[in-house]
């Protein structure tokens, strides 16, 4: 027997399946290769290599990105980003990023360096890079120290800290200060849009995805260059724990190093 | 159809790059050699439908580094330097044969060591064909003498250079550089040449994975691989490769050999000597790498003599008294520091050593 | 006011313990595991029920091994019974 009823079930879920494919918000993006990540746990490289996979991903370019790697923890990073690369020597990404955009100049080429890469070794190739104006995007990881090679002291260490090679601390008066090479390239005419961002915590990784995604979008206007700096953690040779290492980023670094855009295209700003 | 002209060996050079068909220069200026970059700066805008790149670096590092990029996106790329300048350049070039792309670097050696001076000069020989940079790996070397061959051996510079995706010096000189001679120019070729090169990094499309350009394997199994296959490719190069000149050499019981500016000077010793009687014959490697050790080993047993003739201390003077290992007496004649020694001098000196007292 | 709930799918191979998901959970919905993976790392496991499905702990994971579903409320009504039929059918209204 049957009859219409009507039955109001309020705040009642049936039994179902949450992870099915209509409910998912987020997963690893294709552009990223199978591999483990050799870096430490904790590490800011993994995070920012994940970023930028995802925008790859997001703006359907990985057809035309080319990336480059020079030496330092992540001179591997051809092995997990899916897109052609090259390995550079130390200091020369930049150069090697100029080489290849001036002969294909209709793909997004990419640096991927650390603070001794483009801050110590490859200071010309960097300002020069910027100073032409190369439309490539840079991204710059300072964790503030020397990582690959264990842990001494960069042009980026802050004074006071230490390092191998500064053992009871960074003394200015011998070593000089640390150097603020984002806001130097800003003054460049060459670059285009310059932004200092952190991934130490969910908020501040959504806001350097966004940078991210903006120095790729820009970069494609080629007008000139796109240089992002992630100021980062190095959790093995601070000696620290990652969530340790992320408060350190947070209490420390960038105070020095503070975060947001440094300078945006006219079009923005307005 | 080739072209007659008078031009100066690095003009000629540069007029060369842009008929081979090089997508890219990327150099630095450095005397004897910046009116390569300059010609280039100055013509290459002025021919229609010529998509060259030319572009001054801020070193010779940069440059180095810039060929390696442009080379691993599959495009024809050089530099050209002096001494000092390819000394810079020797991280990059151990770099670029390691990651096996194909580039051409052009020194016009002048007088060292260290600054030096402006003056031609032969010292770059070990750092050419020796290494140079680190690691076991070699360039092969073209030794040009005349303008002619500082335009031909770009274009065979670039096709080497292709063929066994390796680094090609042109090892000359400021004499050669600076002197203007006539040239028969070829006609243009096609740009960035006619090998495919798959193995380049122009964007992941979806037929295939991603290309990686590298040299670092950590695995030394996998290492040892690499340098397996750089070697076997050497040695292909050495039985395929090998180029020199030969001038009176059938009856000839004396040799004399040099590369370069020493062999045109040696040309002359061969023919006022032969006024004189004497019978001289000159060997020109063309090759510096390969170096034609089969030559040398085969002719030592027939002569009485060989006198090497350089710029430099005596560099190439190693490899032919490798070549052939005792068989024969070779002596060395050479002047430094920019000094270009006159055929007289070196006829005397020949004189002086094998046919005075024995 | 409708619910939110969510889930997470953690590739507990790739998982290197760092601990950073855990600090970045506003629910305290996962930690740490006292077994351990094929590297010898602590992975992440869910140890309440209560995932929104927000995503922090995915945005901070250096390894990428957290995968995140959500799903808003839905009320499952049962708004009426069909006659003529041999069984009782139920109708979904958003």
């Amino acid at each position: 027997m049957s009859e219409t009823i009507i039955k109001r079930e309020e705040q009642e879920f049936l039994e179902e399946e949450i992870c099915v494919a209509e409910n998912l918000v987020y997963s690893r993006p294709k552009t990223l290769t199978d591999l483990d990540l050799h870096y430490c746990p904790g590490c800011g490289h993994g995070v920012v290599h994940r970023l930028m996979m995802e925008v790859i991903e997001e703006l359907d370019i990985q057809e035309k990105t080319i990336g480059v790697a020079p030496v330092g923890c992540s001179v591997f990073a051809y092995q997990y980003m899916d897109v052609d690369m090259q390995e550079a020597a130390h200091g020369r990404a930049t150069a090697v990023a100029t080489g290849i955009k001036r002969v294909l100049p209709d793909r997004i080429v990419f640096s991927y360096q650390g603070d001794g890469d483009l801050a110590a070794i490859g200071t010309a190739e960097t300002l020069h890079t910027c100073n032409r104006g190369e439309s490539i995007v840079i991204i710059f990881i300072n964790n503030a120290i020397y990582g690959m090679t264990s842990g001494q002291m960069a042009p980026t260490t802050v004074p006071g800290m230490v390092t191998t090679t500064s053992p009871y601390g960074r003394d200015v008066k011998l070593t000089g200060y640390p150097l603020k090479i984002t806001e130097l390239v800003a003054q460049l005419p060459g670059t285009y849009f310059v932004t200092r961002q952190a991934v130490n915590n969910p908020s501040n990784v959504r806001k350097a995805k966004k940078a991210i995604r903006k120095a790729f979008e820009y970069v494609q206007l080629n007008r000139g260059t796109c240089f992002v700096e992630i100021v980062s953690n190095c959790p093995s040779n601070w000696k620290m724990t990652p969530v340790e290492a992320n408060k350190y980023v947070e209490e420390v670094l960038i105070p020095f190093y503070p975060l947001g855009d440094i300078k945006v295209p006219q079009e923005e700003s307005k | 159809m080739g072209e007659l002209r008078l031009m100066k060996g690095n003009e000629a050079l540069a007029e060369a790059a842009i008929r081979s068909g090089c997508d890219a220069y990327f150099g630095y200026p450095i005397t004897p050699q910046s009116e390569i970059l300059e010609y280039l700066s100055r013509e290459v805008p002025k021919r229609e439908n010529l998509n060259m790149v030319v572009l001054q670096a801020e070193s010779e590092i940069a440059s180095i580094n810039m060929i390696y990029g442009a080379a691993g996106a599959g495009k024809r790329a050089m530099t050209s330097s002096s001494s000092p300048g390819i000394s810079l350049m020797q991280e990059g070039l151990s770099y670029i044969a390691a990651a096996e792309l194909p580039c051409l670097v052009v020194n016009v050696n002048r007088g060292g060591p260290g600054l030096g001076t402006i003056q031609p000069a032969q010292g770059d020989y070990f750092q050419a064909t020796k290494g140079g940079g680190h690691g076991d790996y070699k360039l092969i070397v073209l030794a040009p003498s005349s303008v002619q061959e500082m335009a031909d051996f770009v274009r065979l510079g670039f096709d080497l250079a292709d063929k066994y995706r390796n680094p090609v010096m042109i090892l000359t000189d400021g004499a050669i550089g600076q002197m203007i001679e006539k040239v028969k120019l070829f006609e243009q070729q096609p740009t960035s040449g006619t090998i495919p090169k798959p193995w380049a990094t122009t964007g992941k499309t979806k037929d295939r994975e991603r290309n990686i350009i590298t040299s670092l394997h950590i695995d030394p199994k996998e290492m040892e691989k690499i340098n397996l296959r750089l070697q076997a490719k050497y040695r292909e190069i050495e039985e395929k490769e090998v180029r020199y000149e030969l001038f009176k050499t059938e009856d000839a019981d004396f040799i004399l050999t040099g590369y370069g500016l020493s062999a045109r000077i040696c040309k002359k010793v061969v023919e006022i000597g032969r006024e004189k009687g004497y019978k001289l014959g000159l060997i020109r490697p063309i090759t510096l790498f390969p170096f034609p050790k089969k030559l040398f080993a085969d002719i030592a047993t027939r002569i009485k003599g060989i006198l090497d003739v350089e710029l430099n201390a005596g560099q190439m003077l190693e490899d032919v008294k490798l070549s052939v290992d005792g068989r024969v007496r070779v002596e060395f004649y050479g002047r430094m520091g920019g000094i270009i020694p006159t055929p007289e001098e070196v006829l005397e000196y020949f004189e002086n050593t094998f046919l005075k007292g024995d | 006011m409708a619910k939110v709930k969510g889930d997470i799918i953690v590739d507990i191979e790739k998982c290197k313990g760092c601990e950073l998901c855990v600090v970045a959970c506003p629910q305290d919905t996962i930690a740490l595991s006292d077994k351990i993976n094929k590297k010898g790392y602590h992975y992440m496991i869910k140890i309440k029920d209560n995932c929104t499905g927000c995503e922090n702990c995915a945005l901070v994971c250096p390894d990428a091994v957290i995968t995140v579903y959500r799903k808003t409320g839905k009320k499952k009504e049962k708004v009426a019974t069909l006659t003529n039929v041999k069984k009782d059918m139920t109708l979904e209204v958003n």
